[in-house]
């Protein structure tokens, strides 16, 4: 009885840890005064000044047009190349695996300068295409490595049949070992999306002068100090996402896909 | 996470569903330019001068006392906080992975969602709450308790990196105690053991992939951050990935930045080869 008391109690922490800062974002997202340093009574005036403060919104359209190009892209690459590395010998498997792990392992500044190197080298011009190319750089082993594991629990004997019962290889493939890769590419590219847009280090080295995404405006706003709009902008976002969330996990019918879900790789 | 692919000792290559060559060339020509081939520069760049000529002076510049010391102050930060969240996972994976219900949710709920917030914005609001007069102190002043001033101090740093860096130490630990079959365990009992000594002989060896993949995943974010000690620390505390931003984004000497990243991916891999000894049927699976 009191383990399991002292059990809530831990949990219980550990969700004002990580929910504290969160609050205090929601709660500055009302304040009525410039500085976060003080309380000047309830306003919803920052949500509606959000929406024609067109830096914000600029950057905001940049931070989503990034995520979902980056991780569109990410994803046809990365499934592409984990059907070429399973049919890989291990060897050559062995190698691309750990190609693949590089920008997972190694540290994100060291990848970002790495990649500011190489446009730098090239005489690329820096801006939304060099964060881009980064972007989705770092999002393939997401995919990669989600899509792989459904990869290596298919059952080759299916696809041998779809071809042994007339199907084209085109045919087979996509309407017999395609649907079993699904789930792990839908997780792999809600994966790249999220990553995508939660990155600051990387873009911050691969982006140019004059384009900003929200991680990079909110750095540069740090000294001078953070625009409440920004504030209201990422509860907007967070409430978003919550909603969702609980739609998708009380919806009655997302049962079978939750579970595939968790199979694919969980984030 | 790392090394999956020596789980299967005798794999046999797969399908080839479509022409293999023209199917692995995109990501084939991809890992080579963005990949392999800035790696190769940031060599190139930290063993040369400004004028091309080869030299190890950027490498060197790290035993200068400036750098050497954002180096040690980054590992020791790293190494403390590392150990904290192990210290704060541990007890929590275990009493999620405990629970019969399905904590697939909660787990979301704890570590995925607040990734959806901004994580500078997250990290900021930590100022907030640490402040002289910020929201903790003023609770704690109402209480007639004495105030906490780590603002701007190691502490805060070491606050942020636990706090920014915790989910990964938690799910792959749940990940690892989820695995162990509750079979094991009750025979450990069976046999005799209290709880202590399940936990110290079946429950912590059985776990130590999660363990290992849970402090290479905590370790080099916090070692390199820059991001997390300029804004808890003030802008007086340098850590060497300071150091090395500066290099690049202000002083723009590029060759001294990579000097010095090349002696950060040396840590980098040290650690990975200390994870890959522990690790070796790979089975930390992380994120």
């Amino acid at each position: 009885m009191i383990k399991q008391c002292a059990q809530k109690v831990y949990i219980g922490l550990i969700f004002i840890f990580m929910y504290a800062p969160i609050v205090t974002l929601m709660v500055l997202s009302f304040n009525n005064s410039r500085t976060r340093a003080k309380w000047g009574g309830f306003t919803g005036k920052w949500y509606a000044e959000l929406f024609s403060n067109r830096s914000i919104m600029q950057a905001l359209y940049n931070t989503l047009l990034i995520a979902v190009v980056s991780a569109v892209a990410a994803t046809l690459i990365g499934t592409v190349a984990t059907l070429s590395i399973s049919a890989m010998r291990r060897r050559s498997r062995a190698v691309f695996m750990s190609v693949t792990n590089i920008p997972m392992l190694n540290a994100e500044i060291v990848t970002g300068i790495s990649l500011m190197l190489l446009f730098i080298t090239l005489r690329v011009k820096f801006g939304l295409g060099t964060i881009l190319l980064s972007h989705i750089t770092f999002n393939i082993p997401y995919v990669i490595l989600s899509v792989m594991p459904r990869m290596k629990r298919l059952n080759p004997s299916v696809y041998e049949a779809a071809l042994d019962l007339g199907a084209s290889r085109v045919q087979a493939f996509f309407r017999v070992v395609f649907p079993d890769l699904l789930p792990g590419i839908l997780s792999g590219f809600l994966m790249a999306f999220t990553m995508s847009l939660d990155d600051f280090i990387i873009t911050h080295f691969t982006k140019g002068p004059g384009v900003d995404t929200l991680s990079t405006k909110i750095y540069t706003e740090v000294r001078k100090g953070i625009k409440p709009e920004m504030y209201a902008l990422s509860t907007l976002i967070f409430v978003t996402v919550l909603i969702l969330l609980i739609l998708v996990n009380y919806t009655p019918k997302s049962k079978e896909k939750q579970s595939s879900g968790q199979n694919g790789g969980s984030l | 996470m790392h090394k999956g692919t020596n789980k299967k000792p005798a794999e046999t290559p797969g399908i080839v569903y479509f022409n293999q060559t023209l199917m692995t060339a995109p990501y084939l020509v991809w890992a080579l330019a963005f990949i392999i081939i800035p790696l190769l520069m940031i060599f190139y760049y930290g063993l040369t001068d400004k004028t091309g000529a080869f030299t190890l002076e950027n490498v060197i510049a790290i035993t200068t006392a400036q750098h050497s010391k954002a180096l040690w102050l980054a590992l020791l930060l790293s190494l403390i906080s590392t150990a904290l969240c192990l210290l704060l996972a541990y007890p929590l994976a275990m009493i999620l992975a405990k629970r019969s219900v399905s904590q697939q949710s909660f787990i979301v709920l704890i570590f995925i969602l607040p990734m959806w917030m901004n994580f500078l914005l997250r990290t900021l609001a930590w100022q907030t709450l640490l402040e002289k007069t910020g929201v903790i102190n003023s609770v704690l002043t109402f209480l007639h308790l004495p105030t906490l001033n780590i603002i701007n101090t190691p502490a805060a740093i070491i606050l942020g990196m636990v706090y920014n860096f915790l989910p990964f130490m938690v799910l792959p630990l749940y990940n690892s105690l989820t695995k162990i079959d509750p079979n094991v365990v009750n025979a450990a009992y069976d046999l005799g053991a209290n709880g202590t000594q399940t936990f110290l002989r079946v429950i912590f060896p059985l776990s130590i992939p999660g363990v290992i993949s849970g402090i290479t995943m905590v370790f080099v974010p916090a070692l390199t951050t820059f991001v997390i000690s300029n804004l808890l620390g003030g802008s007086k505390i340098l850590l060497i990935g300071n150091v090395i931003e500066q290099e690049f984004t202000q002083a723009s000497n590029w060759n001294l930045g990579s000097g010095l990243s090349i002696v950060l991916m040396i840590f980098i891999i040290l650690n990975m080869v200390l994870t890959g000894i522990f690790d070796k049927n790979g089975e930390g699976t992380a994120l």
